[in-house]
């Protein structure tokens, strides 16, 4: 199978077949904002901040670039002025949930989001999904899963297996996004209330 | 909406208060995996419900529409992307009554609760106490041969005396965006029937 060649910026890019944008372009030094990529996990395309303008067979469309395979001849667009309006939203959207996240803050200085557009609602979770992934995915676990669904989605830690596994682990605490202790507390709060139900 | 199937309404029905009820169920659909349909459903069905309720403020439309946009790039699926339909196709064709909503606080359908008011026409009640009896709060006043009024602090826009009210006086209207307008004087409330006059 042979490198498969495109651009990205109007840079020449080569890939190998299987390679999403994304991953071309750290391969090749180009940033795209991520919150829920993770290069030991599958992607997920749950942020969609890695959004980029694409132009293949004559026609531009958004396709989100974590979950997009290279294609040969395509032409990728990390930003413009769509792109960086649709990041823009989604980062005001995440920041009413964890104002104070670090790295939200740091791109919603080079987006221009406003963190204060929306009415605040602190839960801190942006539901990236790396804890759950992390702990299904690589550490075969599955001592947190989400529960419910839609806007009453929410991380929880299972307590029957969570009282075995993580208090050795711990591994998922630094990959969380917006605090590292929100899945500390997430989890204290499922020890200790074990019988709080699925909600934790 | 989505189906292909077909709803008929009339001018009686709210067009924001139609987008908001759809929202309100494709919220309840959403998966939450993505941020877009996740987050931005939670915001636009704030949005409009704030509007139906008359709380909508200036620069209100456009954000939803920033919203619609969003999610309509952006969003992972199918139902994501055509959460914002209801919406922007109310919009589409009914911007005046979005905007009647917000800037004038008026319902054009005069449906929304929070933005009408029940009233008595004075002169044509007949004063026949039909609505005075059915009233679940108590907030008809007058009694046989007096002209009916609302007490609007007690009435709690049920719409039963819009219903009860006889067809042959159609008394009873609903207002919106404008002040009720002030009772009629003691004096002037007596009805002083032909027939008892003879």
């Amino acid at each position: 199978m042979s490198d498969i060649t495109f651009t990205i910026d109007g840079r020449e890019v080569s890939a190998t077949p299987g390679m999403t944008v994304l991953e071309a372009a750290r391969a090749a030094g180009i940033t795209i904002p991520t919150l829920c990529h993770h290069e030991k996990l599958e992607p997920y395309g749950g942020c969609r901040l890695c959004i980029v303008e694409l132009e293949a067979r004559g026609s531009t469309r958004l396709v989100v670039s974590c979950v997009y395979p290279v294609e040969k001849n395509l032409v990728v667009k990390t930003r413009s002025e769509k792109v960086d309006r649709i990041r823009k939203m989604i980062l005001q959207l995440l920041l009413a949930h964890a104002p104070d996240a670090f790295d939200l803050q740091d791109l919603a200085r080079q987006y221009g989001a406003d963190r204060d557009r929306f009415e605040k609602e602190p839960s801190f979770c942006v539901h990236c999904g790396l804890c759950v992934r992390y702990c299904n995915e690589v550490k075969k676990k599955n001592a947190i899963g989400f529960v419910d669904r839609g806007i009453r989605k929410e991380i929880s830690f299972i307590p029957q297996i969570a009282a075995k596994e993580c208090w050795s682990c711990k591994e998922c605490f630094p990959l969380c996004p917006t605090e590292a202790l929100q899945a500390a507390y997430v989890l204290a709060k499922a020890l200790a209330f074990p019988g709080d139900g699925a909600k934790g | 909406m989505g189906s292909g199937g077909m709803i008929v309404m009339d001018e009686d029905t709210c067009m924001p208060d139609v987008a908001r009820y759809f929202l309100d169920f494709l919220t309840d659909e959403s998966c939450g995996k993505c941020v877009p349909c996740r987050e931005g459903m939670r915001q636009m069905l704030k949005l409009l419900t704030n509007i139906t309720q008359g709380k909508g403020k200036e620069g209100d439309i456009e954000l939803l529409e920033e919203l619609a946009e969003t999610a309509q790039e952006a969003a992972l699926c199918a139902l994501g992307k055509s959460s914002p339909n209801p919406f922007l196709s109310t919009l589409k064709y009914f911007r005046d009554e979005y905007e009647a909503h917000v800037k004038e606080k008026r319902c054009p359908a005069l449906s929304c609760k929070e933005l009408i008011a029940y009233y008595i026409d004075p002169a044509k009640c007949n004063a026949c106490t039909t609505c005075g009896k059915k009233c679940p709060t108590g907030a008809i006043i007058g009694g046989k041969n007096l002209i009916h009024m609302i007490d609007q602090e007690k009435c709690t826009k049920c719409g039963t005396c819009f219903e009860v009210c006889p067809p042959k006086f159609r008394a009873v209207t609903k207002i919106s965006g404008v002040p009720v307008p002030p009772p009629l004087p003691e004096e002037a409330r007596t009805i002083v029937r032909e027939s008892k006059q003879k």
